[in-house]
């Protein structure tokens, strides 16, 4: 099984002419891809802030690395396991948090993702301890990871765009509202928790599977920031800006090496001006369409000649329109 | 005939204070009824109470034959109760068309996977919303906005598309939390023959607060009136209207 | 012993408690948690350290005085420049959140690339002695901090409750729209607030940078504080000076008798039960959505 997609994998590498520092990055991606969507169904959709999921993606990865190891379980079963298990875990972590008010909640799973990480130091005969645990299979090649995030995407997607993701869309809005037409506020919140750490989860195996050593540290409250930060660059509400924020935010270090040093400086920067001039990042409350594309594009001229006066406009903040300020989004979207 | 909503003797207080006392009152099918009375008399709270948003200290509350005293809120919403907001509460940066939509969420009996392969029954399910959510949007006169964002509308519209959001949940029972908030004197005309219209449609019975007494006395079959938590008076509008305690909790109340 | 532990235990919860009543006034105002304190501390210590150093023969007490200075014009900064814009635009409150993580990340890579992450020292020191009390031996350092503190402490209490500007504070917590009616102004009263929590992280930053290090990430101390005024209810001051003097107790302890690995895991664990057993901390009121 491993040998078939390693092929295919070695395949498409020559066919692509990428070596495997470029497959590399590709499959980082991919992991960064797929715990930003679960991040972004969880805070775009439903307003839910967790700064546990780093937590999440650690039980996954901890989880498929041991059951690949010492009980020899198929590596896709493993991830399928694993994934599952990181949502089982958020299950019943929710069930008992999510009846929290907003910051009491925030905390709870702050601490989640700390016990976590101080738990698998601790125990050092089942995970190794700080030293790390090796020896995992090198399950995640390119393909693979590609097509996981694929799947991941799609699920996502119709998951967004069915009743689930308008119910969860619904909380963000007003909770009150949601509750008085009939959604069981508390219900569906979980649920968003439970996909999110699933999402974590399976990031995690992925994960897990490339590198074939994993340190606690690896999933610590900055990567829990990064990954919000992730979502918020690219735009709450939006699936695709999502995908979009997590290619850029892992790319753009590669490219630029010699800023590498600045990066999270950039990104913090990033995201308080995202979150003060268009909150609603770069595709915030509505998805990436080609039609748009090109529209904007034939507006581009007039859109830069009245560039200047917009920028103006956010930074002298006269324009008291909270409508304008709150979906900043819409004015991008070339219909001006 | 049973009556739709009972409320008998329910109590809630907050702290020291009794925001309601003592209250009970019965809504007969199809008929619509007032709760009126200044600022602060605990209108709200009643509605509150209903929908589960505050359990009663005492008392009980019987919808439809069934116990919902405390019931939680969606429970109440799902068993049939549609409510609109006195500070509206929309899903403001949702479609107009998403905010009905998402009201008739009980409609939508399909499981995961349906939604994830798209079945026949998702489909068809997805469809019966969409056409039912322009059916309401038609009766409530925003069919054409169905596109637009909901915070985007001017208030009159805003308020519309919560009583169609509302009564997308199919409800035998309808509150409304002042509908006329806000609108002049033709406006709150037209709110009049708006309600009347909704009710006969769709054959429902109305509980409504309000404070235009022109609108209470051309809509509401009956009225309730209250002052600081206690019922002062009930009956007909006309009744009411000249009950001198209703007259002196209306000018020297506040 | 035991007692040794208990007076580190409280004089590390006083200097929580300067960070976590910043916390509370601030969540009290505003309903929501400034992440960016803890950094603000860390600006405190850093600017100290940096006029002390530079400026050899300038008095530590000086020196502290503009570090204290120093931070709470950051805090104040991040009010008037991005926290007010982000309320005005009627944003909701998780956007005021994720721009103090952002700052956050922001102080701290700044404070790495400009002060690498090694660890420093103050070149003033308290004298490492101890005292001795019975046949216990206290640290020099423990109790002044927990003298200045405890000062400090009982300084904001009497503002809060005994002045206009207090007064003011009260009122915005309870009710933001009647407090303006009333002609309270409020976003001058918020900033100053600002000013105010700025200026006792600076405090707490000095007293941590003075006790430990001063190093970028720090600031982290920032979290501790933050769990403090949550086991004491958020926006509650008296809460969260309870909260921290208990948490730093307990880490204290475990780290004590128990293990110092354990040490973290004990403290959220310890939040998780609290919270579960009560949703709103110690001193937090419920308050509730009305519609």
């Amino acid at each position: 099984m491993l040998d078939v997609l390693q092929s295919i994998n070695n395949f498409l590498a020559n066919l692509l002419h990428l070596n495997s520092y470029q497959q590399g990055i590709i499959i980082l991606i991919c992991v960064n891809i797929i715990a930003v969507l679960g991040m972004s169904v969880l805070t775009g959709f439903t307003r839910l802030f967790s700064f546990g999921n780093a937590g999440f993606m650690s039980i996954g990865a901890y989880a498929a690395a041991i059951l690949t190891t010492r009980f020899n379980v198929n590596f896709l079963l493993a991830i399928v396991l694993a994934s599952a298990f990181a949502g089982l875990i958020a299950f019943l972590l929710g069930s008992v948090t999510l009846r929290l008010k907003g910051d009491y909640f925030l905390i709870t799973c702050l601490g989640f993702g700390e016990c976590v990480r101080v738990l698998f130091n601790y125990t050092k005969n089942l995970t190794g301890g700080s030293a790390g645990y090796t020896g995992i299979p090198g399950y995640s090649s390119m393909f693979f990871s590609v097509a996981c995030t694929i799947l991941a995407f799609y699920i996502a997607w119709r998951f967004i765009h069915s009743k689930y993701g308008r119910n969860l869309t619904s909380i963000r809005e007003n909770e009150v509202a949601a509750e008085a037409v009939g959604i069981n506020v508390y219900r569906f919140k979980r649920m968003s928790f439970v996909f999110s750490a699933v999402y974590a989860g399976w990031a995690g195996t992925l994960y897990a599977g490339y590198l074939m050593y994993i340190v606690p540290s690896s999933f610590n409250l900055t990567k829990s920031c990064e990954l919000i930060t992730t979502t918020v660059i690219g735009g709450l509400g939006s699936l695709t800006g999502s995908v979009l924020g997590a290619i850029i935010v892992t790319v753009l270090p590669e490219i630029f090496r010699s800023m590498a040093e600045y990066r999270m400086l950039l990104y913090g920067i990033a995201v308080v001006l995202v979150i003060m001039l268009k909150p609603s990042g770069l595709y915030g409350y509505k998805e990436f369409s080609f039609k748009r594309m090109i529209l904007w594009f034939k507006n581009l001229p007039q859109n830069m000649r009245n560039l200047p006066k917009k920028i103006s406009a956010k930074f002298s903040g006269k324009k008291a329109d909270p409508q304008a300020a709150d979906n900043g989004g819409s004015q991008e979207g070339g219909q001006s | 005939m049973a009556p739709v909503l009972e409320m008998k003797n329910v109590e809630k207080h907050f702290g020291g204070v009794r925001a309601i006392d003592n209250f009970s009152v019965t809504l007969e099918q199809g008929k619509i009824h007032g709760l009126i009375g200044p600022n602060g008399a605990g209108k709200t709270t009643i509605f509150n109470n209903i929908t589960g948003i505050y359990a009663p200290n005492s008392g009980q509350i019987i919808f439809d034959g069934k116990d919902i005293t405390g019931s939680a809120p969606y429970k109440v919403a799902q068993l049939g109760i549609g409510r609109t907001f006195q500070n509206i509460r929309l899903f403001s940066n949702l479609s107009v068309m998403d905010n009905v939509i998402i009201a008739s969420n009980l409609d939508a009996t399909y499981n995961m996977a349906d939604a994830f392969v798209k079945t026949r029954k998702y489909r068809a399910r997805e469809k019966h919303l969409k056409e039912k959510a322009l059916n309401l949007l038609e009766v409530v006169g925003l069919s054409d906005k169905a596109g637009e964002r909901a915070s985007s509308l001017p208030y009159g519209h805003q308020r519309k598309l919560e009583i169609a959001r509302a009564m997308a949940l199919d409800p035998k029972l309808l509150l409304l939390d002042e509908p006329a908030a806000g609108m002049n004197a033709d406006e709150s005309a037209e709110l009049v023959n708006f309600v009347r219209e909704i009710k006969e449609r769709f054959d429902i019975t109305i509980l409504m607060i309000e404070h235009h007494m022109d609108v209470v006395t051309n809509l509401c079959d009956h009225v309730t009136v209250l002052n600081f938590g206690k019922t002062i008076a009930v009956g007909t509008p006309e009744e009411v209207k000249s009950n001198p305690e209703v007259i002196k909790a209306y000018l020297g109340g506040e | 012993m035991f007692l040794q532990q208990l007076v580190t235990g409280i004089s590390v919860g006083g200097i929580y408690a300067l960070l976590a009543t910043g916390y509370s006034l601030i969540y009290s105002l505003l309903d929501f948690s400034n992440w960016a304190h803890g950094e603000v501390a860390m600006i405190g210590a850093y600017v100290a350290l940096v006029v002390s150093s530079s400026l050899g023969g300038m008095p530590f007490v000086l020196a502290s005085m503009i570090g204290i200075a120093g931070a709470a014009i950051v805090s104040y900064l991040n009010e008037r420049i991005a926290y007010r814009r982000i309320r005005h635009n009627n944003s909701p409150n998780m956007f005021l959140m994720i721009a103090a993580m952002g700052l956050s990340t922001v102080y701290q890579q700044a404070a790495n690339l400009i002060f690498t992450g090694k660890y420093r020292q103050f070149d003033f020191r308290l004298p490492v002695s101890t005292v001795q009390i019975g046949n216990t031996y206290l640290g020099v350092l423990d109790l002044a901090s927990l003298v200045i503190t405890a000062v400090i402490l009982v300084g904001l209490i009497f503002l809060i409750n005994k002045t206009q500007f207090g007064l003011n504070v009260r009122a915005i917590a309870s009710n933001p729209y009647a407090a303006k009616v009333l002609g309270v102004k409020v976003d001058r009263s918020v900033a100053s607030v600002f000013l105010l929590a700025g200026g006792l992280a600076g405090v707490a930053g000095i007293l941590y940078g003075m006790k430990y290090n001063i190093f970028p990430t720090m600031g982290n101390v920032g979290l501790k504080a933050f769990i403090a005024s949550v086991i004491g209810g958020l926006g509650s001051v008296p809460g969260a000076i309870v909260g921290a003097i208990v948490l730093g107790v307990i880490e204290t302890l475990v780290s004590a008798y128990v293990s110092s690995s354990l040490r973290d895991f004990f403290s959220f664990a310890l939040l998780i039960v609290l919270l579960l057993v009560k949703p709103s901390g110690l001193f937090g009121v419920d308050v509730q959505d009305k519609a």
